[in-house]
């Protein structure tokens, strides 16, 4: 359901059969149905293959004093065991820091540790064998002698001055700081009506990809040419990588990502078992493999979140939201990671706080320190639930301070329609954002008065229900300058080649990648309706650097807006390409012709004129005929970036309906709503699904997500029957509208979609609860909110 | 996650199981529905050098009801066995409200009751079912046949009076009678998960009260916990109304039980969600009434 407020600008593919705006199937989802997805594990071996496993740190921070390894490598099957040191030799190691977060550290980071480690699960050594169980064995015949040192677990005391350090070359556990400052904010509070302020906790997550981290990496000595088959969101990230890295030519790197089972952020760092992996294929000139298992999953893959912040709002007597100071304590664990470093989640947490709203006077002060656990990192929707969960906690405290309803409140405190385009006190720049008619839409949508009607019904009946909101801004589509301006080797840039093949068919070849959620979809309806064919006619070819054109692929929510405005330039490049030669071949100005549904016709009449296949059959076999002079074009490629604002701002809002018993604790998640603005719906179904699924994730966040560590940092719940993730019983309906506001920057007008969900649920779920506990004077600040912290903050249990 | 190197051995019958057994001495293990075992092994938790499938025994998935009016449920009888049977639903309905709470289908499909009673997850609800209803537990091992009342086949975290070789071939119970009721509840986090803390409840009901009831409280110790206290407050004929004996019974309940702190809950957690659980479950039993 699309619905506008200013009419959505004419576009060339408001054409007849534009397949843009419209649910068409994807056409890679019955073979992943029907169990044919190509994914790293399902790919025909190489001769000789060897799997590889690896040993880990059982300590989170310990030397390592002495290692054996000569039973392992004497065990049946076994062809090669490596220490960190030995891989050194052929493989760089590497540093997680950027030059465009200025004061960002980190330490040298091993692919396998060499003398130190300094997390639970960071691995030691690894064994390749014939099958994963030899090279299994063989882990249990090496022995390693550690000498343990005190771990560094809890973000505030890695900042003691008597803390132990993790990296003791860095001098302290800081890795990155910064200060957000606008306006004057303590004045502002000064002269404050009410003051509204809490103390938040975010839980650490695991990403819990269905597919685990996988590669395949097979090495050609004669030609010193690798070929690394691997579940990631960024081949020609990765290829850039291993070529460095590894001293190879980066034309002798082929890196191929077919199907990905889920990413989520996960699969775009570098992690030292899969690079040990290549390396280990390198040394032994022969193709080796390694699937992470849950078990390992759990303790290697980036972590995600774990904030501390401390955030207070100023409020004006008439309900004008005027301030916030912020502090936000992030944890990242051992190091920073590379290459797109650990401080992007901590940056972006701290300059969305209170980005929906008016205020103009902010204080974000952003700590990121070491500890001794998992790497933590980019995950979808980087930073924004922090930033979404603490303004949003702070506006419905404020509104019940002030006594308005936490919809009027917000009503009077979003951006309104006429600052556009707007930069917000942290340097936000948001070209048009559509708050007021999304919080229109919602309020109908979810029939608001008549929820609060029920809610005070079943109160008299003893039934505890809570609505609450939370109002997003998600960052999209970003601009040239966000990883390569601080020196990394990641394009920003896609790039498309499309040809009309013999058959009549087009062939799309995109940099962007498919991770689960329909990208290859995407191409396909925009490559038809740019170039005028049908949707099946098109095939889409994605995630191989010896196929594709090179470009970024697939993160920050970047796929259709900027892939699909790639593919739309090219695919217009492409239909000129072929209209010039039909104008040829029938004696007509090509101005007079246009492609529909894969047939060259009169642009007046619409009669067909020639088929494209008879286009092709002559362009390819019988050039012969074609006038003196004319070479047929058959190929357009083009590559694009986005240009004119940093990044595509999206916004919406969420809204969760709970039930909470309140004497166990446990939530019922009645129903959630959407409503978003991604500007151009490409494909409502698959938009639908990237919020819905979003939502899921954010409500993993609000009420079931945690990596439990021990003191001693130890991962306690470390499997799948012990870390929540949701599952389906537990869902509410999640019900999704739009509001539409392309993107000028671009004649697709498409805006990301892929973390909105997530961005905004969490903070929706906290405050329905927190709405559920108001009578009972209890409040919670902590996510998840287990069924112990809810009954805690009702006072119902001791200690 | 790959297992040790084992070897594997389909038995053709209870006793060839039994020798089996007894020929590997520590190395050999049972394998039934394999959804615990396996783990443990993928894990290298659990090593053994051999397993012993008693998957085809077909005769050991039978229910029976015997000439004495007590049901006799074979070791192999598959979770979703128990869920589909009409004699289980007429007969033993604790066990037909409990199984639901039991993992997923797919692993309903293939886990059983033999399996489940020998893993004895603390957690487990089918344990705390067969200690609510006193059944009787039966063995085959290398010096014959043995009894055991479910009462005293748990003894700790996965220990059971299971000795070296011995095969649990059936669990027998008494059916339910026209004046018992049984009752069951239970708190996870998501549907299909372990317990937070579960009950399994069987008792008499007389005039709208409750004469004689068994509280088998699970996730709450290293084995299902008998509540005797908290039943006896309440069965109390010296306190008449039902409101008083529940309040007595959920202040008892703190000398019944001392559940352990772990990761996922604390200790006064897990109290207080076995005080609520008693209330609403015996609340059922009493709105229900009689012969469910
Ligand atoms: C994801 C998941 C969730 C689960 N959730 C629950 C849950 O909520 N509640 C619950 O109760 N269970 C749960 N389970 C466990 C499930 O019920 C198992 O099926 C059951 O505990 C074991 O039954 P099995 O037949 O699979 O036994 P197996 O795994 O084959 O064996 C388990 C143990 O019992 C021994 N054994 C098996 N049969 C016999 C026998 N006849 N005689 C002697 N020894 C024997 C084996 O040697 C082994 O030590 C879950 C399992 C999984 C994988």
């Amino acid at each position: 359901m699309m619905s506008d407020r200013a009419p959505v600008p004419p576009l060339a593919l408001d054409r007849p059969n534009s397949y843009i705006g419209r649910s068409v199937p994807r056409p890679n989802a019955r073979r992943l149905v029907q169990g044919r997805g190509h994914y790293t594990d399902d790919v025909a071996a190489p001769a000789g293959v060897l799997h590889a496993a690896f040993l880990r740190s059982p300590y989170a921070h310990a030397r390592i004093t002495h290692i054996d390894v000569a039973a392992a490598k004497a065990a049946p099957g076994v062809a090669l065991v490596v220490t960190g040191a030995e891989i050194d030799q052929v493989c760089e190691p590497w540093v997680g820091v950027l030059s465009h977060f200025k004061g960002l550290r980190s330490a040298t980071q091993h692919a396998l540790a060499v003398d130190h480690v300094v997390w639970q699960g960071e691995p030691v050594v690894g064994v390749a064998a014939l099958t994963r169980a030899m090279a299994e064995d063989a882990l249990s015949l090496i022995e390693i002698a550690y000498a343990e040192l005190p771990p560094v677990t809890d973000p505030d005391a890695a900042l003691l001055p008597e803390s132990p350090l993790i990296h003791p070359e860095l001098g302290s556990n800081l890795a990155f700081a910064l200060t957000v400052e606008s306006g004057d904010a303590e004045a502002a509070f000064r002269d404050a009506h009410t003051v509204v302020s809490g103390d938040f906790r975010f839980g650490r997550h695991s990403p819990v990809t269905l597919e685990a981290r996988s590669v395949l990496a097979d090495f050609n000595p004669s030609e010193r040419r690798l070929t690394v088959h691997q579940s990631t969101q960024t081949p020609y990230q990765m290829q850039d990588i291993y070529a460095r890295h590894l001293g190879l030519p980066q034309a002798n790197v082929h890196v191929i990502a077919k199907d990905v089972g889920g990413s989520f952020g996960m699969k775009l760092h570098v992690y030292g078992d899969e690079v040990a992996t290549v390396a280990m294929s390198v040394i032994l000139g022969r193709a080796v493999k390694f699937i992470a298992d849950r078990l390992e999953s759990f303790p290697s893959d980036i972590h995600a979140r774990d904030h501390r912040v401390r955030a207070r709002m100023a409020v004006a007597a008439d309900g004008e939201i005027t301030a916030m100071i912020v502090d936000d304590l992030t944890g990242v664990g051992a190091f920073s990671a590379y290459p797109r470093t650990s401080a992007v989640e901590g940056n972006q947490a701290i300059r969305l706080m209170g980005g929906p709203y008016k205020l103009r006077h902010y204080s974000g002060n952003l700590r990121v320190v070491f500890q001794n656990k998992a790497v933590m990192s980019q995950y979808r929707a980087v930073g924004h639930p922090i930033a979404c969960g603490v303004t949003e906690a702070l506006v419905d405290q404020a509104a019940a301070a002030i006594g308005l309803d936490p919809l009027e409140f917000r009503r009077r405190n979003l951006l309104t329609d006429d600052v556009y385009p707007y930069t917000s006190p942290t340097g936000y720049l948001f070209e048009r954002l559509s708050h007021h008619q999304c919080v229109d839409k919602l309020e109908r949508l979810m029939d608001y008065p008549a929820l609060r009607a029920d809610q005070a019904e079943a109160r008299t009946k003893g039934v505890v229900r809570g609505i609450g909101f939370a109002v997003f801004i998600e960052i999209t589509n970003p601009g040239p300058a966000f990883y390569g301006v601080g020196g990394a080797r990641i394009t920003a840039q896609d790039g498309c080649v499309l040809t009309l093949e013999p058959s009549g068919n087009i062939r799309c070849a995109v940099s962007v990648t498919e991770q689960g959620q329909g990208t290859e979809a995407i191409m396909a309806q925009i490559a038809a309706s740019a170039v005028g064919v049908r949707i099946e006619d098109v095939r889409v070819i994605t995630g191989d650097t010896a196929a594709t054109p090179y470009g970024g692929a697939t993160w920050a929510s970047r796929g259709a807006g900027i892939g699909g405005e790639t593919v739309l330039i090219t695919g217009k490049a492409l239909r000129a390409n072929l209209l010039r030669l039909a104008g040829i071949l029938l004696q007509m100005p090509p101005d007079n012709l246009d492609i529909s549904d894969g047939l060259i016709v009169d642009n007046a009449t619409g009669r067909e004129r020639i088929t494209l296949q008879e286009l092709a059959r002559i362009a390819y076999y019988r050039p012969d005929t074609l006038p003196q002079g004319v070479q047929a074009e058959l190929t357009a490629a083009h590559h694009h970036v986005p240009r004119g604002q940093p990044f595509a701002f999206t916004n919406g809002i969420q809204a969760s309906h709970v039930e909470v018993d309140v004497e166990s604790g446990f939530v019922r998640l009645l129903n959630h709503w959407v409503v978003e603005d991604c500007g151009r719906v490409i494909n409502p179904l698959l938009v639908d699904e990237q919020i819905r699924g979003g939502v899921v994730q954010g409500i993993g966040a609000a009420l079931f997500e945690e990596c439990l560590y021990s003191e001693q940092g130890q991962l306690l719940n470390g499997t799948l029957a012990d870390y929540l993730v949701p599952m389906a019983s537990e869902m509410p309906d999640i019900h999704v509208d739009h509001v539409s506001t392309p993107t000028l920057h671009s004649e697709l007008g498409a805006k990301g979609v892929g973390e909105a969900g997530t961005a905004g649920a969490a903070a929706a779920v906290l405050n329905a609860i927190n709405d559920a506990l108001q009578p009972f004077g209890a409040r919670l600040s902590q996510m998840p909110a287990t069924p112990e912290r809810i009954l805690r903050a009702l006072g119902k249990l001791a200690g | 996650m790959k297992p040790a190197p084992f070897d594997y051995v389909r038995a053709e019958s209870v006793h060839h199981a039994v020798r089996l057994l007894a020929e590997n001495k520590d190395g050999a293990r049972i394998i039934a529905g394999g959804q615990s075992l396996m783990t443990a092994m993928n894990f290298r938790m659990s090593s053994p050098a051999l397993l012993v499938d008693i998957g085809e025994l077909e005769h050991l998935r039978d229910i029976t009801l015997t000439a004495d009016a007590r049901l006799r449920i074979g070791a192999l009888t598959r979770h979703a066995d128990l869920d589909a049977s009409p004699d289980i639903a007429a007969h033993t309905p604790l066990l037909r409200k409990a199984i639901r709470h039991v993992a997923h289908t797919a692993i309903r499909n293939r886990g059983t009751f033999g399996g489940s009673l020998s893993h004895a997850d603390p957690a487990s609800e089918l344990p705390a079912c067969v200690m609510a209803l006193d059944a009787t537990i039966h063995i085959v091992g290398p010096d014959g046949d043995r009894v055991v009342p479910a009462r005293h086949f748990f003894t700790g975290v996965h220990e059971t009076a299971l000795g070296a070789g011995e095969v649990l071939v059936a669990v027998e119970l008494d059916v339910i009678k026209a004046d018992e009721v049984s009752g069951f509840g239970e708190f996870a986090r998501r549907q299909g998960d372990y317990a937070m803390v579960g009950l399994a409840a069987h008792g008499r009901i007389a005039a709208g009260l409750l004469t004689a009831v068994d509280l088998a409280f699970f996730a709450v110790g290293s084995t299902p916990i008998l509540a005797r206290r908290a039943a006896a407050a309440l069965v109390d004929p010296a306190t008449p109304d039902p409101a008083q004996r529940l309040q007595r019974a959920r202040e008892a309940l703190s000398l019944d039980l001392d559940p352990p702190d772990d990761p996922q809950s604390s200790a006064a957690m897990r109290m207080e969600l076995a005080r609520v659980l008693l209330g609403r479950v015996v609340g059922d039993m009493l709105a229900r009434g009689a012969g469910a």
